[in-house]
């Protein structure tokens, strides 16, 4: 039997948890898993002041119960599974390197800021900065899945340099800002001044898009690595259809303001 | 905690009273150090350690206008480097450039209790006391900037030299500062005036002023010797970093004839070679002029590799380093008054640069004679963060670890220097005197660097051991005024510091003089802008030495 945590009190404040991830509890007993340190706003406090904890730990970690106050969920995780049934807060796998994040309900903010590798399932919607770098630093993602199934909010992929980011729904403003490379496949709507700032890497979505002015329309084409990664998402569950897959899409390049190098592409016709 | 304190079997290095070493005991009572033992003493009983006085920093950056910019500039810094709060402590954050309450922690969880922030403009004064204020246990003080202030310098050239000495006495007065500032005398003008324009050399005339740098450093350093300030003008020379500076270097020390003088981080003014080329050492010839010169006193500015920050009133050099990395940086003007620039900087052992500059370092501690005048610094944060010190102090102590160091850096730029020849290793008492009596002296602080009766009770103590930067990072005990601040490598306590300034009279007529030039050109009131005695808080008047 994989550990169980089960939510029995919510936090009035945020719960910073970063312990809440299978490598951190490897091998440890409901007890022991129980007396780990989280912070309550700026109080100490321990695991069990929280959650119900059962089993023991495999490898497997699985949370259940709105959590959308508790932060750091999965920080630092390099290996194993982690299931949760319900809403997650921000910063949800900070910092990942490797194993597997499943969500099944919302995520806020953050999710995966700097990740490194290993995949990150929203099954819900997710916050603003989806792989983003945080406040100060020159580079957000650097590989990795993430998928969400329904909506996301700004700046999703902010400084990405690398890995893959893909959204069933829509995305809000500056899809893409300052990413360095990498791609990013918005199924839906996105919103205004995609790609800002943006170096290299590729934005893709399926419905027309208004294009900064410092995007230049190239040319329309068949790119072969994209019917590839679509039909990997759609194995992943998103609904990706015939149509964007063998359809033609739009390049626009930009962003002048930055090298030039990047590409935004949309489903020609749509 | 009692008020009394009676430190006992403990091996003490007190260089200014000429004790090294011997196992003696140290009375407090009241914040000082007395002779007699009171007699409600709690003893401390330092059997197998070493007591020092606390640690005097004569050249740091820690508080202000520029600092606060710096801070803003790097929070992945501070998400890196949290620094927590204890039950008698704040919180803050740290990084190189650690938040206020972070600064004062941190300084004394290494044994130092003073600290001078090292380059504050006048317009800048009253912020810079509200953070030395909240920046806790340490003793600070700053010095002002006004080696590019156009007033003074207009003063100059019509020839006023007696206004000039009531202005900057009046500026000192006005700021609260401890002493007088000169960074890239001359050259911040030309900078904010022609693109990208700077001095390249000392004799070279202003267009605008017709004052070369010389007239300017002449000008103060015999002022401030008139004046009597603790500290002789604190100078940052023309032509930092660029290869062959050190030529600018000496004639500045020449410049000051016998006269007092104090010459910041010197490690970054002793290149030689040729400018816009490879530069090769020059610390022999550099240390040579401060061996022979008793005027003289200098800190040296030891690189360190890994992360600093760049940060200095130094305008056109923050513009030329920005080059290097491409990364995020600022640059300012500051009124009439001064430049500045900050960039987040790296050294890296393989850059031939930066281990050119790390080489000159030691070999300018290593080639001094005098510890008492080559005083321990790494200009905070620029050259490294003050909690690199420990570091530094092994490689002055520990040759077999210098060695060890020696391989990890480029060793093309080794090469061109005379490291590997040296083989002096620095004793306690030495390092006693380059962190703690040395720049008490040339502070002029009497009551600071020393364990004689009468001296505020800043004391360190720390587990003698074989690993000098274990031993240097993490004293036993700290206590400051009198009061235990570190008891078992854990805070039991807090303190305010006092604020460490000068007050040379001064003759009020300069007001009338000085005021039209602020209606004219700043952007605030005169009448706003000295600082008023609020925000001293607790602090003490250095009294100075007059030497002219």
């Amino acid at each position: 039997m994989s550990l169980k945590l089960t939510l029995h009190t919510s936090p009035d404040v945020p719960l910073e948890a970063p312990c809440l991830n299978p490598d951190t509890l490897a091998g440890m007993t409901a007890d022991i898993v129980a007396a780990q340190k989280v912070m309550h706003g700026n109080q100490a406090a321990s695991v069990g002041d929280f959650f119900k904890v059962a089993g023991k730990a495999n490898g497997t970690l699985e949370l259940e119960g709105d959590l959308s106050r508790v932060k750091y969920i999965g920080a630092g995780m390099q290996s194993g599974i982690l299931n949760v049934t319900g809403n997650v807060g921000q910063h949800l796998g900070a910092g990942m390197s490797g194993g597997d994040i499943r969500v099944d309900g919302d995520a806020g903010d953050w999710v995966a800021p700097e990740m490194r590798g290993g995949r990150v399932t929203i099954t819900g919607n997710a916050g603003h900065l989806v792989g983003g770098a945080p406040r100060g630093s020159a580079i957000g993602m650097l590989g990795g899945e993430i998928i969400i199934h329904g909506n996301v909010r700004n700046e999703t992929g902010h400084a990405m340099r690398n890995g893959l980011i893909a959204v069933g729904g829509t995305s809000g403003d500056f899809t893409g800002v300052n990413m360095l490379a990498g791609t990013i496949i918005v199924l839906g709507d996105m919103g205004n001044r995609s790609g800002a700032g943006m170096q290299r890497g590729s934005i893709v979505s399926m419905n027309p898009a208004e294009m900064l002015p410092t995007f230049t329309h190239a040319c329309v084409y068949r790119p072969e690595f994209l019917r590839l990664l679509l039909l990997h998402i759609r194995s992943a569950g998103l609904p990706v259809n015939d149509d964007h897959i063998e359809g033609a899409y739009d390049r626009w390049c930009g962003d002048v303001v930055e090298v030039n190098r990047g590409e935004i592409l949309l489903l020609n016709g749509a | 905690m009692s008020s009394s304190l009676r430190i006992v079997n403990g091996k003490v290095h007190d260089p200014a009273n000429g004790i090294d070493g011997e196992i003696r005991d140290i009375y407090i009572s009241d914040g000082r150090i007395v002779d007699a033992s009171p007699e409600d003493a709690v003893s401390i009983d330092a059997s197998g350690m070493v007591i020092m006085p606390g640690g005097v920093d004569i050249h740091c950056h820690i508080a202000g206008p520029k600092v606060n910019l710096a801070r803003k500039l790097q929070p992945e810094d501070h998400r890196r480097d949290p620094h927590p709060g204890t039950p008698y402590t704040r919180s803050g954050s740290g990084g190189t450039v650690p938040s206020t309450f972070a600064t004062g922690y941190r300084y004394s969880t290494l044994g130092y209790t003073t600290a001078m922030e090292a380059a504050v403009t006048p317009i800048g004064a009253r912020h810079t006391l509200e953070e030395l204020h909240d920046t806790p246990v340490i003793d600070k003080g700053f010095y002002v900037l006004l080696g590019n202030n156009i007033f003074l310098q207009n003063l100059l050239k019509e020839g006023r030299r007696d206004e000039f000495k009531q202005a900057v006495a009046w500026w000192v007065n006005s700021t609260k500062a401890f002493t007088t500032k000169l960074v890239n005398p001359g050259g911040d003008e030309p900078w904010k005036g022609k693109k990208n324009a700077n001095v390249e050399d000392i004799d070279e005339k202003s267009t605008e002023t017709g004052l070369s740098p010389r007239d300017i450093i002449q000008a103060f350093v015999e002022t401030v010797n008139e004046l009597g300030l603790p500290h002789p003008p604190h100078i940052h020379c023309n032509n930092l970093g660029h290869s062959g500076n050190y030529k600018t270097t000496l004639e500045t020390m020449k410049t000051a004839g016998d006269l007092r003088a104090h010459i910041a981080h010197i490690q970054f003014h002793s290149y030689g070679g040729e400018r816009g080329k490879n530069p090769t050492s020059a610390a022999r010839e550099i240390i040579e002029y401060v061996n022979s010169h008793p005027n003289i006193s200098c800190d040296v500015g030891q690189v360190m590799f890994g992360k600093s920050t760049i940060m200095t009133a130094d305008a056109p050099l923050a513009y030329l380093l920005r080059g290097f990395k491409k990364g995020k940086w600022v640059n300012a003007d500051t009124e009439c008054e001064s430049g500045c620039g900050i960039v987040p900087f790296s050294y890296q052992e393989h850059v031939f640069m930066h281990t050119l500059q790390w080489a000159i370092g030691l070999e300018l501690f290593l080639m001094s004679e005098d510890p008492w005048r080559v005083l321990l610094s790494t200009d905070h944060p620029n050259g490294g963060s003050f909690m690199s010190y420990p570091k530094l102090i092994r490689l002055l102590m520990d040759r077999e670890f210098r060695i060890e160091e020696m391989k990890k850096v480029n060793q093309k730029a080794l090469d061109k220097t005379s490291l590997r020849d040296l083989k002096r290793e620095y004793t306690l008492n030495e390092i006693a005197i380059i962190t703690r009596a040395g720049p008490a002296r040339v502070l002029s602080l009497r009551n600071k660097g020393h364990l004689g009766a009468g001296a505020d009770a800043d004391i360190t103590i720390y587990d003698e051991q074989e690993d000098k930067e274990a031993m240097f990072n993490a004293p036993r005990y700290v206590i400051k005024s009198g009061k235990s601040i570190i008891h078992n490598h854990e805070f039991v306590g807090d303190h305010i510091g006092k604020l460490l300034h000068s007050t040379p009279a001064f003759d009020t007529d300069i007001e009338q003089i000085v005021q039209p030039f602020f209606e004219d050109y700043y952007s605030i009131e005169f009448a706003n802008y000295a600082v008023s005695d609020q925000y001293l808080h607790d602090h003490e008047v250095i009294a100075g030495i007059k030497t002219l």
